[in-house]
């Protein structure tokens, strides 16, 4: 291809126009990026999921959660201050009783745990718990 | 692993047609987050249970996707619905490979 100067303006505004694209927004942990790839950005709810955990756990290596999201599909937990935010993903079957479940999660530190439920209509709620944690249980 | 896993589960033996039982699955296993160091200061490789299926005769109740922030001996609670005498069964797979199965009979009365 013969580059006539006509051209290289071409390019060149094209390239810009490419850098000038809003790329991904900064995220302020891990957490929140991993929440966004999952939602693609969508707006995300508050009051359909009931996050429990205790507000303060003396052992971070085993600290028990229950979530419950009525209505959701699949829900999938966060720990925004472990060395990988995704603690845990539960995808609910056709003999799900309830769209609730109990576990026991690691928690590194002190930090707020977050349960991102994606709804049978394809919309996203969520509930954050914060957790003051004596001893951390990643390592 | 050079060790046999331990698998609990406790599901009731009988339920009624369409009733919600309570599930309750555990599997004995470190959950090694690839992060610890042993005695020589050696990084003891990443071992963890990354999937438990649980289905009953065959449809599928839950699917959990397990990352190393799962505490140790991973333990689960959980409803399902019986809608007819069958079975329930928990696969639990290694980051190895293996898969741990264990199944539990329920009789719809």
């Amino acid at each position: 291809m013969e580059l006539t100067r006509r051209k290289i303006l071409a390019i060149g505004s094209g390239t810009l126009a490419l850098a000038g694209l809003p790329g991904l927004p900064a995220f302020a942990n891990p957490a929140q990026e991993a929440i966004a790839l999952l939602t693609g950005g969508a707006e995300i709810g508050e009051g359909g999921v009931t996050l429990t955990l205790p507000e303060m756990a003396a052992d971070g290596g085993t600290v028990p959660l229950e979530v419950s999201a009525p209505g959701a599909v699949s829900i999938a937990i966060f720990a925004e201050r472990n060395p990988e935010p995704g603690v845990v993903t539960f995808t609910f079957g056709p003999l799900s009783g309830s769209r609730s479940v109990s576990t026991r999660i690691r928690l590194a530190e002190t930090q707020e745990v977050t349960a991102l439920a994606t709804m049978e209509d394809g919309s996203f709620q969520m509930a954050k718990a914060h957790v003051d944690v004596t001893v951390g249980g990643c390592g | 692993m050079a060790t046999e896993l331990k698998t609990r589960v406790k599901v009731p033996s009988s339920a009624s047609a369409g009733e919600v039982v309570t599930i309750k699955a555990m599997i004995t296993h470190p959950m090694e987050n690839g992060r610890r160091k042993d005695s020589e200061g050696n990084t003891i490789p990443r071992s963890i249970i990354n999937r438990l299926v649980v289905d009953f005769n065959g449809q599928n109740v839950i699917d959990v996707a397990l990352e190393p922030s799962v505490s140790r001996n991973p333990y689960f609670q959980f409803d399902a619905v019986v809608p007819e005498s069958g079975e329930f069964k928990f696969t639990w797979y290694d980051d190895e490979g293996s898969v741990h199965e264990t199944a539990r009979p329920v009789t719809v009365t």
